[in-house]
């Protein structure tokens, strides 16, 4: 009997391999005294390694493991954007309590856990390694968002988007199901090969599995209605946790959303694309009008996230090279202008006593310009104003959208957008046209016996390169790529094409 | 040049962050001069004889979609150049004579909205309007939000509030303006090469259903920037609660680049809609100017009579524009300078009474002629010039609008006639509560009347000049704008350019025509 050694690509799954033993080495260092200062920089290395992994593969798709997996510029793209996401939330969680309470090693291990799942999800090509890396992306962030062990907030947090992300997962998986009995395959291609085989085109049985797998996607991306967990588990969960999920875990499942509509299901393009587009409309008015309303910031950017996944399923809705081109810039731009307002909203709660409150940023303007300018632009850049990536991120979706024959999603994204500059300019006015509330930042409430837990932390939050780092870095991106887009528009179209060529 | 000229001004801005807080006002002064300049430059080099772009910038920007960088000045829009090149000097500068709050940021925020304005009437490329159009609200949010006053002692809204409720009014219009721009270059590609370029898109041309829905989107936009009766809902509490400086150039030129916007993008792209829907929006247009004459003449805040009379000289130009003739676009073209010539000294002016007498109600006013005639004198000039007196540019603008207005609709004419009257009666109420009349309360009584300073005549007096200069001299303007706005015009009209039988013609010939004695058949 003769033994076929199978060909493994190592230069292809580098990137994961890289990541994994980087996570044990994280994990490791952190049982150790003398080791334990060094997570963070150990992860920073990871994930810089990852990244160079992965630029290296660049331009050259190939399938891996016998095509669970399929490394191309569109998987390539989704994971840098993950990996900066990370990187940025690691300089974020310097000081964070959460950080201390949890142990650096495992609070680091497992940003470096979910990180792999996201490289391998938007790697996916096949139910199981779809389902598996949905599932390692997700368990750690179940995890890390209640590592504020003694807030009750992150415990609820965690707990909750345990239980809804279960949900998520089961329907999901319920959905693969359906689609593995019909069509007796787990490949996205053998998916798409069974349903034309078996004469399965507009069959209930596939219909239902479609529809199933929709769902658990749209938990995942919080896609209204089935957004509900977002507002409180981002309001929960440490801040710097909190941007990492905004962003990442997004930008992941958004991935995995093309690939298996456009390999798997793009047969039943007439069947998926009219409750997508009705899903996208849901979001984009659910999300804005239920920002409206909000004083906590982090509760804010939960539902605009609400609002901006349903733009970006507009990128998905198309199913074309410009969608997918439009979805990835889209992704790319909502990272740097989502993580620009975080590191602000980090330095605030370091400093002040009103957590992530809007009146944290009262006055901001005058007093702190170099952390109002980078909440500011973000601000700006999420409503779509021009001059930063977020105007032409709108641009492109709504090109995109002209083009797929879906102008009135068009018109909605626009109309939502009018709706959305009521409470990001809110934002913006509270720093800018408003005096400072009436205690101090960095001045102690004056309550007999607080808890420590209530205090500021570090009354210089945002003077510190790790905080303001991070916040001047991302806005500045922002208008970077809102002045000069093509860099980043050629990075798009190459996972666009990725997809479609 | 172009680009000089464009981006100008944003460079003082940012070196001008880097400068002591001092220095921060006489470097945007600097600036706004240095911009005048290249503007003054660009005029003088201007060929008047053609219709084609001139000074032309053309350089790809995001190629993956379509988007040019593309600049260029014509008859259309150099005169507006000018415009704003000469209002931000008198803005700034006045402003620079004053203590400001922050200073930076508010010469800052000035200078990047010359950028913008300017990048609106420059750009020729439908996106980069767009996405200019959209860019002049940013830094005018601040100003007024930041710099406001905020109003909600006397029973108005604060700054923020004001300033939000102007800037969602004016984006709904803008994003569904962006929506549509995108829709006309895919719609106008039909699958093939991507462009967004105005000049090509105009060759290309539109069927008539996508004309239809896409001309409302645009006309929204330019109607609600201007702003045009029922849409003007934000105009009162922001322009109570603007800073002066900031208000006196956001009323002279922003509101023109609505105007500016029918005849740039409206006219040439969307001909068939623009004839389909010509009497709605003179429509719009005489209810503009009925309303904000009526307005004008009942209000007593100073900010708000020349807000509403900005809102009936707006309604003129529309309906200037929507004769739908050479004449009448040409007559628009002028009094849309001719109105940011005497509204932005008007708010100079304002913000002197305002420091003089401590309000800005004119029943509290009155009485300053006396004691500051030279202040007096040029405010009458000014008064006098709004309400199109013969003799000054303004009442040329009027003629050729109302010339191309009766010829096209005249019962529309006979209706924007009743508005030069109403003029009249705003201009000279406003001059007469102001200077004469004797003060209408003891304790203001001869306190703080005082002549017009020296600094403060550096910046009135030069707008004044202006003022006059084109009083005595209209022709600058309307020989240089002539050309192509008959190719504007002419293209609605369905026929080409009239200037092969212009250029055949006498000089005699030519002055008939300008005035609207002879017309030329296409």
């Amino acid at each position: 009997m003769n033994f076929n050694e199978p060909h493994i690509d190592y230069a292809g799954i580098s990137p994961l391999i890289a990541l994994t033993v980087g996570l044990c080495v994280v994990l490791l260092s952190g049982v150790f005294k003398p080791t334990k200062r060094w997570a963070p920089g150990l992860t920073t290395i990871t994930l810089g390694a990852t990244a160079g992994l992965l630029i290296w593969q660049w331009d050259d798709p190939k399938p891996l493991i016998t095509g669970a997996l399929r490394l191309d510029d569109l998987a390539i793209s989704i994971s840098l954007i993950a990996i900066l996401t990370a990187a940025f939330c690691v300089a974020l969680s310097l000081r964070e309590r959460a950080t201390e309470e949890a142990g650096s090693g495992e609070y680091h291990s497992l940003l470096l856990g979910s990180v792999l799942g996201m490289v391998l999800l938007a790697q996916a090509t096949n139910l199981v390694t779809f389902f598996v890396a949905l599932e390692t992306l997700s368990i750690p962030l179940y995890i890390l968002c209640a590592t504020n062990l003694r807030r009750e907030g992150s415990l609820e947090s965690g707990l909750k988007y345990l239980i809804v992300g279960s949900i998520g997962s089961a329907t999901l998986l319920y959905g693969m199901a359906f689609l593995y009995g019909g069509t007796g395959a787990t490949n996205f291609g053998g998916i798409a090969d069974g349903i034309a085989r078996n004469g399965l085109d507009g069959d209930p049985l596939i219909l239902i599995g479609i529809a199933m797998a929709a769902v658990g996607l749209a938990f995942k991306t919080s896609i209204a209605p089935f957004h509900q967990w977002t507002p409180d588990v981002y309001q929960g969960a440490p801040t710097p946790i909190t941007a990492f999920m905004a962003v990442a875990t997004k930008a992941a499942a958004f991935a995995v959303f093309l690939r298996f509509f456009d390999v798997a299901l793009g047969s039943q393009l007439d069947d998926w694309q009219p409750a997508l587009a009705a899903l996208a409309a849901i979001s984009i008015l659910v999300g804005n009008v239920g920002a409206l309303g909000q004083d906590s910031l982090k509760r804010l950017l939960g539902y605009s996230g609400v609002a901006q996944a349903g733009y970006m399923l507009g990128g998905v809705v198309v199913l074309s090279e410009s969608g997918t081109s439009s979805l990835v810039f889209y992704l790319a731009a909502y990272a740097f202008m989502n993580l620009a307002a975080f590191s602000v909203i980090v330095a605030r709660e370091r400093e002040t006593v009103f957590g992530d409150d809007i009146r944290a940023v009262r006055g901001l303007g005058a007093e702190r310009p170099l952390l109002a300018w980078p909440l500011t632009i973000s601000m700006l850049a999420l409503a779509g104003l021009p001059a930063t990536a977020g105007f032409i991120g709108k641009l492109y979706l709504i090109e995109a959208l002209v083009e797929g024959d879906y102008t009135w999603l068009a018109v909605f994204i626009a109309v939502g957008t009018m709706i959305s500059l009521a409470y990001y300019l809110r934002v913006v006015a509270a720093m800018w046209m408003r005096p400072e509330t009436e205690a101090a930042p960095g001045a102690r409430p004056v309550i007999a016996g607080a808890s420590p837990e209530a205090d500021p932390v570090d009354p210089e939050a945002g003077s510190r390169w790790y905080i303001a780092g991070p916040a001047l870095l991302a806005s500045a991106a922002t208008v970077f790529f809102g002045v000069i887009p093509q860099p980043l528009v050629e990075f798009a179209s190459h996972a666009g094409a990725a997809l479609f060529s | 040049m172009s680009s000089v000229l464009l981006w100008a001004p944003l460079a003082f801005g940012l070196l001008g962050l880097f400068l002591p807080r001092r220095a921060a006002g006489p470097w945007a002064v600097l600036g706004t001069v240095v911009t005048l300049g290249v503007a003054i430059a660009i005029a003088v080099g201007f060929d008047n004889g053609t219709s084609s772009l001139q000074y032309a910038v053309d350089e790809p920007w995001i190629s993956g979609l379509g988007v040019d960088y593309s600049l260029g000045v014509d008859g259309l829009n150099l005169f507006l150049i000018l415009l704003t090149a000469v209002l931000w000097v008198g803005g700034v500068a006045f402003a620079a004579f004053r203590e400001q709050r922050n200073a930076k940021t508010f010469y800052f925020l000035m200078l990047v909205a010359e950028t913008a304005t300017l990048g609106s009437f420059l750009a020729q490329d439908l996106l980069l309007f767009v996405l200019f159009f959209d860019l002049m609200l940013v830094p005018f949010y601040f100003l007024f939000g930041a710099w406001g006053i905020d109003r909600s002692a006397e029973g108005g809204t604060t700054a923020a509030a004001a300033t939000l409720k102007m800037i969602v009014y004016t984006l709904i219009g803008s994003l569904l303006m962006l929506v549509a721009a995108i829709a006309t270059g895919i719609i106008a590609a039909d699958g093939g090469q991507l462009t967004f370029s105005i000049a090509a898109l105009r060759e290309q041309g539109l069927s008539h259903g996508s004309q239809q829905w896409i001309f409302w989107f645009f006309a929204a936009a330019f109607l609600v920037k201007m702003p045009a009766f029922l849409l003007h809902g934000w105009m009162p509490d922001a322009y109570r609660a603007a800073p002066l400086p900031a208000l006196a150039v956001f009323s002279g030129v922003l509101a023109k680049v609505g105007a500016y916007g029918f005849l740039r993008v409206v006219l040439p792209l969307f001909p068939d809609a623009t004839v389909e829907f010509q009497e709605v929006i003179l429509l719009v247009a005489l209810a503009s100017i009925l309303y904000g004459s009526v307005m004008a003449f009942t209000q007593t805040n100073v900010r708000l009579i020349a807000g509403y009379s900005s809102v009936a000289q707006l309604g003129f130009i529309t309906a200037g524009i929507f004769a739908l003739r050479a004449d009448g676009s040409d007559g628009a073209v002028l009094q849309m300078v001719n109105h940011g010539l005497v509204v932005a000294p008007i708010f100079v002016i304002v913000a002197l009474l305002v420091e003089r007498t401590g309000s800005e109600d004119i029943r509290e006013m009155g009485g300053l002629a006396l004691r500051a005639p030279v202040l007096a004198a040029l405010f009458l000039i000014v008064a006098l010039a709004t309400l199109a007196m013969p003799g000054s540019a303004n009442f040329v603008g009027e003629f050729y609008i109302l010339n191309g207005l009766f010829q096209a609709k005249i019962v529309f004419a006979f209706v924007a006639i009743s508005g030069v009257a109403m003029s009249a009666y705003y201009a000279l109420r406003l001059y007469q509560g102001a200077m004469h009349n004797r003060p209408a309360s003891a304790q203001n009584q001869g306190l703080l009347s005082r002549e017009i300073g020296f600094r403060d005549g550096l910046v009135l007096v030069p707008l004044v000049l202006c003022i006059i200069g084109l009083a005595l001299y209209p022709q600058l303007i309307l020989e240089r704008t002539a050309p192509t706005v008959e190719q504007t015009v002419a293209k609605v009209r369905g026929g080409e350019a009239p200037e092969a039988q212009l250029a055949s013609m006498s000089l005699e010939e030519k002055a008939e025509v300008e005035s609207g004695a002879l017309e030329i058949v296409p």
